[in-house]
């Protein structure tokens, strides 16, 4: 801050205005909750819960709860950072196989070197970061929209995955790491399960909802969080004022970048080999993720909670399908609902919050 | 009628401070568009310099030069003696110099108290955990608005649900707190109701008082010459009057502003449209003398 006294303070004009009189009455309990952005995801999560749990019987098991937030947490914590990157103001379509290519890259460093696989670890989190920062500077650059700037960079590096590999491989996927240096401790981080009153919980879904409390921190009680809302709210006035709008969006374009690595690393140690078609149409469900979880599509406005909210709506339907021994391909036709009905919700409940 | 009787400076008046920001033979291009030519502004401590000309006239492109947003591409910019180049509202801000923007008040979907401090917000705690300090934020926008006239029930509700006047006096609000040394505002009364402007040129008179520089940017000569000490009229992007209050009339201005000859025409025109009553219409002062 660069000044410390509040300068009008000192000598306010004679305010002709008489005692503060209240217009409205205090805002009830529930005025105040339909404000907040993730009430529609909130209302259909629990509409979905009661919606399987009724017509799934395996789905009421603990184990198949710990399987449905498993499937939310690794669609979950792309979301989030991509969440983000909408109330930014931004869309990243290169998100889905910048999982890959983390994951190719990891692995397949660590293979060709012959060396611990921390080393591939490492360098696929430098890889990830500069591809965010490529696609912020990119954006910056050209003042192109980030819908085509991000998809050239997603034809870009699907078309990457896929050469490198069949190159390096002579195969569409990556040599098994699992008796490398470092795979144990790697999948330990990454991968592991860990056991929760006698159920086994994949270790991303406690990272997953750690990177929810960390995402609605910053977002409402930083700085960076009110300009993350300004640039994506209005970019203009936001530069008007002092905030670094470029800053912003260039690190936002980072965190998603950190968090293809994140889920990357996790496929890899899971899994041991890796696709490297893998990946494509991802982002379209990160993206939906955070609809559903309130974000407006054209920015300024959303909530990490409501994306976390999205992503464990997926992890249901995804899974309670399957338990309910329907048929999977009904999963897309389920998910556009859900996508239809959430965003008429959200609009629904914005009418009413704006409404004094 | 010569511009030049007009723009004879009073020493006693002008001379005594030296200017915070001076602008000297300014010229903006957008493009082929010549926003700006050759324009002379000096914003000096405890004086109030008028904007005023024709939509279109280039007040805006002047104001964001001065504030950072756009580089002029012409001239010089001084900023206490020392040539500047602004390259973002951020270094402005940091000199000083705080504005409020015709066309970029706020950010509708953000909250009223998080309008007020973007740009600008107060932390604490250290380091990792550094943390908006909200209570403070809120407390300030409420007693700085409350100062200004306005009382709202609820900070949290977005600001875009405020009426336009009432986003402006935040927006006012905000500048006058954060504007250390000189306020720009750009036609901050045009939105305003006759008791809001009433307040809008009362916080001018104020900070005047307090030894600002002020630009006060504005359509109406009436409320120029109520707070101004120094008037410059543009007109297509050129400075056609340059002028200090004991120099020009109200009627004058007015004129000047009007586009003295252009009014006098007009009024023959409608003359000669039925039912347009001329004599009604306000005299056309074509030079100090008459
Ligand atoms: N970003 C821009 N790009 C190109 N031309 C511009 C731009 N901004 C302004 N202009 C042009 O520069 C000229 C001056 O515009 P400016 O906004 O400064 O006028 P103004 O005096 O503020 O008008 P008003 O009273 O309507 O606010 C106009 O002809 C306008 O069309
Ligand atoms: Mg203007």
């Amino acid at each position: 801050m660069t000044q410390a006294a509040p300068p009008a303070a000192a000598t306010p004009p004679a305010s002709p205005a008489a005692a503060p009189k209240s217009r409205t009455a205090e805002r009830s309990l529930a005025r105040r909750a339909l404000a907040r952005p993730e009430i529609g995801a909130l209302v259909a999560a629990v509409g979905v819960y009661i919606f399987f749990f009724a017509v799934a019987p395996t789905f009421r098991q603990a184990d198949s709860f710990a399987t449905v937030l498993y499937q939310g947490s690794t669609l979950g914590i792309m979301a989030l950072a991509v969440s983000l990157l909408m109330i930014g103001g931004e869309f990243d379509l290169s998100a889905g196989v910048a999982v890959t290519s983390s994951a190719l890259a990891a692995s397949m460093l660590s293979f060709q070197l012959t060396a611990n696989v921390w080393v591939g670890v490492g360098v696929a989190l430098v890889i990830s970061l500069s591809v965010g920062l490529i696609n912020g500077l990119l954006l910056i650059k050209t003042g192109l929209p980030s819908f085509l700037v991000s998809l050239a960079s997603f034809l870009m590096l699907q078309g990457l995955n896929l050469a490198i590999t069949k190159l390096l491989t002579d195969n569409v996927a990556t040599n098994a790491i699992n008796d490398m240096d470092g795979f144990e401790s790697a999948k330990a981080v990454f991968a592991s399960e860990v056991t929760v009153f006698g159920v086994d919980v994949n270790i991303t879904v406690f990272y997953w909802l750690a990177f929810a409390g960390l995402a609605t921190w910053v977002l409402l009680r930083t700085k960076f969080g009110n300009w993350i809302f300004a640039a994506g709210g209005s970019k203009e006035s936001a530069r008007a004022v002092g905030v670094p709008v470029n800053l912003t969006k260039i690190a936002l374009f980072m965190t998603v970048g950190f968090a293809a690595w994140f889920v990357g690393m996790h496929l890899l140690f899971e899994y041991n080999t890796v696709q490297a078609g893998e990946g494509v149409g991802n982002e379209f469900y990160y993206i939906i993720a955070a609809v559903i979880g309130g974000c407006l599509l054209t920015g300024g406005y959303g909530s990490a909670i409501g994306a976390l909210l999205g992503a464990f709506i997926f992890g249901m339907v995804n899974q309670g399908i399957v338990y309910a021994n329907w048929n999977p391909d009904w999963f897309k036709f389920f998910v556009g609902v859900m996508l239809l009905l959430a965003t008429l919700v959200n609009l629904w409940v914005r009418r009413q919050a704006a409404r004094r | 009628m010569t511009t030049n009787d007009l723009t004879k400076p009073t020493p006693a008046a002008e001379g005594t401070t030296e200017p915070v920001v001076q602008l000297k033979g300014v010229g903006k291009l957008y493009g082929n568009v010549r926003a700006l030519e050759g324009i002379d502004l000096d914003v000096r401590p405890g004086q109030v310099t008028c904007v005023l000309g024709d939509n279109g006239a280039g007040k805006s492109t002047l104001i964001k030069i001065i504030s950072g947003l756009h580089q002029h591409d012409e001239g010089e910019y001084v900023v206490d003696g020392k040539p500047v180049r602004l390259h973002n509202p951020r270094e402005a801000l940091n000199l000083g110099i705080a504005t409020v923007y015709q066309d970029l008040a706020t950010v509708p979907l953000m909250p009223v108290w998080r309008n007020f401090f973007l740009g600008s917000e107060l932390t604490r705690g250290p380091w990792p955990i550094r943390r908006l300090d909200i209570e403070r934020m809120k407390e300030t926008t409420q007693t700085e608005l409350s100062a200004m006239g306005i009382h709202l029930d609820n900070l949290e509700q977005p600001i875009g649900t405020l009426s336009g006047g009432q986003r402006q006096s935040v927006a006012i609000a905000r500048a006058v707190y954060f504007g250390a040394r000189v306020l720009i505002l750009d036609e901050p009364t045009a939105a305003l109701g006759v008791k809001q402007s009433g307040v809008v040129l009362k916080y001018i008179a104020a900070a005047r008082e307090r030894g600002l520089g002020v630009i006060f940017i504005t359509h109406n000569p009436h409320h120029a010459y109520m707070v101004g000490d120094h008037f410059s009229v543009l007109r297509l992007g050129a400075l056609e009057l340059n002028a200090a209050r004991d120099d020009v009339s109200l009627e004058e201005l007015t004129n000047h502003m009007a586009g003295g000859t252009e009014l006098a025409a007009l009024k023959h025109e409608l003359a000669q449209v039925r039912g347009v009553d001329v004599e009604e219409l306000p005299e056309v002062v074509n030079s100090p003398s008459t």
